[in-house]
């Protein structure tokens, strides 16, 4: 197995890892954390063809994920720390009559 | 990561990951993205999760559920992810692909790109960003407002 498939391998545990954690946490802070990790197996993956490909698209397009990553959180971190504060939990089957 | 129960311990474990992650990615030759990873995701992201994670300061009862219903079938759907990717990496990693092999791009000519190609993308990272700085904002003008709303009648309360 060569280096390439080796960090393809290791992009996708990432992501999936990310996603298992998303589906079975309850903690809704651990589920912004594990989404955090699949964009990081994300980014692996596109590092790693970008270097393949000796290509700069890959590394613009990291680029990019780092800026939408942090304007996620910025966004995502203060509507958690209201509905934390509302609800005096983190875990996400109190927050259920948010439903539309 | 998947098995902590305390949130500061995932965030450490997170930011090992990252910082390992972007220990790849300079063994990979592309050193200003791991500088980035570690300046953007370990100092701007982490640090901040971090600090929420210690504003709030809200413990779990101990007896409170770690995993959701969806347990055995999230972790039963992860491992077939894993393997169809796995399987398609392993099956199709000889597959053509154009100009491999070639030298690693620059700094400079990743830059250039960057800003001559890709500028369209660039201009709009910079809408993004104001649309979440104003979108923040708006979260927090949201919260002041029920906080008012919620002293009001408090306030009605005591007098009334």
């Amino acid at each position: 197995m060569d280096k390439i498939s080796l960090l393809l391998w290791l992009s996708g545990a990432l992501f999936s890892l990310g996603l298992l954690g998303v589906i079975v946490r309850r903690n809704a802070l651990v589920m912004l954390m594990c989404m955090e990790l699949m964009l990081n197996g994300v980014n692996l993956s596109l590092v790693t063809f970008s270097h393949q490909r000796g290509d700069a698209a890959g590394a613009v397009l990291v680029f990019l994920v780092f800026v939408v990553a942090t304007a996620e959180i910025a966004l995502a971190i203060p509507i958690v720390l209201l509905l934390v504060r509302h609800k005096r939990s983190m875990d996400i089957a109190r927050f259920s009559d948010l439903k539309g | 990561m998947l098995v902590m129960r305390e949130p500061m311990r995932v965030a450490l474990a997170l930011i090992t990951t990252m910082i390992m992650l972007g220990g790849i990615y300079g063994l990979l030759g592309v050193h200003f993205i791991a500088a980035f990873q570690i300046l953007i995701y370990v100092g701007a992201v982490m640090v901040f999760m971090v600090y929420v994670i210690m504003l709030l300061e809200l413990r779990e009862a101990s007896g409170s559920q770690r995993y959701s219903r969806l347990l055995v079938p999230g972790v039963g759907a992860c491992a077939l992810l894993v393997g169809a990717l796995g399987v398609s990496v392993s099956t199709r990693a000889d597959a053509f692909v154009p100009n491999a092999g070639a030298p690693a791009f620059s700094l400079s000519q990743f830059s250039s790109e960057f800003l001559s190609r890709y500028w369209l993308e660039f201009e709009l990272t910079s809408v993004l960003l104001v649309a979440a700085i104003v979108a923040a904002l708006a979260v927090i003008k949201v919260s002041r407002r029920a906080q008012g709303i919620a002293q009001t009648i408090a306030q009605d309360k005591t007098l009334g």
